[in-house]
């Protein structure tokens, strides 16, 4: 069986601004989680000598202090049943008076096919990444919907080619040889 | 006419005893779907950034000698993060001595000091080659009792109780392989006012110290009066996963590093320059990658920890280390037979404590430096060997 998950495709979280809201008070839960290991709630527990429903009371406040997101399988887009185009885009665009990027970069982080927007600094504002079926449906996202924009100046769009590396877990690498005696002082 | 093939065996060598972790091995070797918790080393391999500094090493080709001492600049990096984390300042031109492992070290140290009979007292349990290593060197070994009541820490007490006139060198390994026992500051300035009355010499290996959970390490050597009277060992192996680059070090007064290296000199010329070039990238930029193993070991060790206790197999609190010590008597077995059986019953490959010393009985080693699944069913596996021997 092809296996669609990569081998090691263990459970990601989708972390809201984890360096702003890490703190010394963060839960032990969020610790786990923030290993990104597979886990369930009861071997969560086992874990932290807590019980089942405390874990849940846990997941449920980080979910609603919006720091934990959501639950996304890192899946190898080698194995993609569906194959998929992605795109990084730069673009270029006018502040406002008021809110800055701020209105701009949600605007265009509410298209589906956006994986990901991030305000930069540097040669130009937004890196917005996108995911997509085909080349041309990309490019068609690019050239009606983003560029028509108002306040959108420029976009450079850059396709991905292949993937080495994704989200921590390393994909195209040989393993790693482990050879570890049965035995040892 | 047939001669005796031993004849050209010294008669000291002939007279160390067969490592009991070798036997063990032998058994283990020939058997398949074995869950080992019986490996002395990380499972992490090192962590890259140290890998790759190696290979950058090697491609600028750096492939020379080095200074007898090591090069300077892991020593410089030696010294400062021994200042650092151990509160102990080394002058890093004259006080530090870059080695092939605490292994070598231990041995250098050992030849250095000692004149044949010279007797040194170390723990028991304790690592496996420190008694041979003492006997390689012509001294004479003096054990000190350490017990599961105080955790295995070294009791002043017990160090007074063993010592006896001759003793010239006391040998200590806390945080310990095998026991997980650590210092407790009260004790050591104790058994360091008792060094001082006796004038021993100290050799404290302090490989363990960054995997402490609990509690601050410290070390004798930080100690008043300590410093003029240690040879402080430490190492990449364990914290920084590097067991196999062979790269330790040992730091103490001038006089006692020049005597050392001129048994390092002759013997092994130098440590190998691709592993201090690593050993410098691991000092300078590895605290990241050591504190992360170190949260890994810590989730297994309250597994194990948990896990043997429930099942009935008494174990203390290993507050460093990747090693847990079961008291196994509950099953009245020796701990040979018990690591024998549970091997050929459930295939779990535990250490029998006397292969670290006579206080071993009654004791296993488990190294829970194996991954978290593999754990849960080995202890799974021992717990279901245990309810099968008890009654």
């Amino acid at each position: 069986m092809m296996k669609r998950l990569f081998l090691y495709s263990y459970f990601l979280l989708a972390i809201h601004k984890l360096s702003r809201t890490v703190s010394a008070q963060m839960s032990e839960v969020f610790k786990l989680l923030a290993e990104g290991e597979r886990l369930n709630e009861s071997q969560m527990a086992q874990i932290l000598g807590m019980s089942v429903p405390e874990i849940e009371a846990e997941l449920e406040a980080l979910t609603d202090k919006g720091m934990l997101l959501g639950w996304i399988p890192v899946l190898n887009p080698e194995f993609e049943e569906e194959a998929y185009v992605r795109a990084v885009i730069e673009v270029k665009i006018t502040p406002e008076r008021d809110g800055g990027f701020n209105r701009l970069a949600e605007r265009i982080s509410r298209f589906d096919e956006v994986e990901s927007c991030y305000l930069m600094s540097g040669a130009y504002d937004l890196l917005v990444i996108v995911k997509n079926r085909s080349l041309q449906k990309v490019a068609s996202f690019v050239s009606e919907r983003l560029s028509t924009i108002e306040g959108v100046l420029s976009t450079a769009t850059h396709f991905m080619l292949r993937a080495y590396k994704e989200q921590g877990y390393a994909i195209a690498q040989s393993e790693e040889e482990k050879s570890r005696l049965d035995v040892t002082p | 006419m047939s001669q005796d093939p031993s004849r050209f065996i010294a008669r000291h060598v002939i007279g160390l005893p067969r490592s009991g972790i070798r036997d063990f091995f032998e058994l283990v070797a020939g058997m398949k779907d074995v869950i080992s918790l019986g490996i002395g080393e990380p499972d992490f391999s090192t962590p890259w950034h140290i890998r790759e500094a190696a290979i950058y090493s090697l491609e600028k080709g750096r492939t020379f000698y080095t200074s007898n001492l090591g090069l300077i600049e892991l020593r410089r990096e030696i010294s400062k993060y021994i200042g650092r984390n151990f509160g102990i300042e080394y002058d890093a031109s004259s006080e530090v001595l870059v080695a092939v492992g605490v292994s070598e070290a231990m041995d250098i140290a050992l030849r250095a000091v000692l004149n044949p009979g010279d007797k040194v007292m170390y723990q028991d349990p304790c690592f496996v080659s420190y008694h041979p290593t003492v006997m390689l060197s012509h001294g004479v070994g003096v054990s000190i009792k350490t017990d599961a009541k105080s955790a295995f820490t070294i009791k002043a007490e017990e160090v007074k109780k063993a010592w006896e006139p001759g003793c010239k060198v006391l040998m200590i390994n806390l945080p310990c392989n095998p026991t997980g026992g650590v210092a407790e500051k009260a004790e050591l300035e104790e058994i360091a006012r008792f060094a001082i009355e006796k004038d021993m010499l100290v050799i404290s290996d302090e490989i363990y110290a960054e995997l402490t959970y609990e509690g601050e390490h410290v070390s004798i050597a930080s100690l008043p009066g300590m410093q003029e009277r240690t040879i402080f060992l430490h190492g990449f192996s364990k914290a920084w996963a590097m067991t196999g680059w062979r790269l330790g070090y040992a730091c103490a007064p001038s006089h006692l590093i020049e005597a050392m290296m001129k048994v390092h000199q002759y013997s092994m010329m130098c440590a190998s320059i691709i592993a201090q070039d690593a050993g410098i990238e691991a000092l300078r930029n590895g605290d990241d990658a050591v504190q992360k193993m170190k949260v890994s070991y810590k989730r297994r060790r309250d597994l194990v920890l948990r896990r043997f206790n429930e099942m009935g197999l008494a174990c203390h609190k290993p507050n460093a280390t990747f090693y847990a010590f079961p008291n196994i008597t509950s099953t009245g077995m020796s701990s040979v037979e018990f690591a024998k059986a549970l091997l050929e019953d459930e295939k779990v490959a535990m250490v029998p404590g006397t292969a670290f010393g006579e206080y071993g009985e009654g004791f296993v080693r488990c190294s829970f430096a194996t991954g978290y699944d593999q754990l849960v069913e080995a202890c799974n596996r021992i717990e279901r060997f245990v309810k099968n021997h008890t009654s």
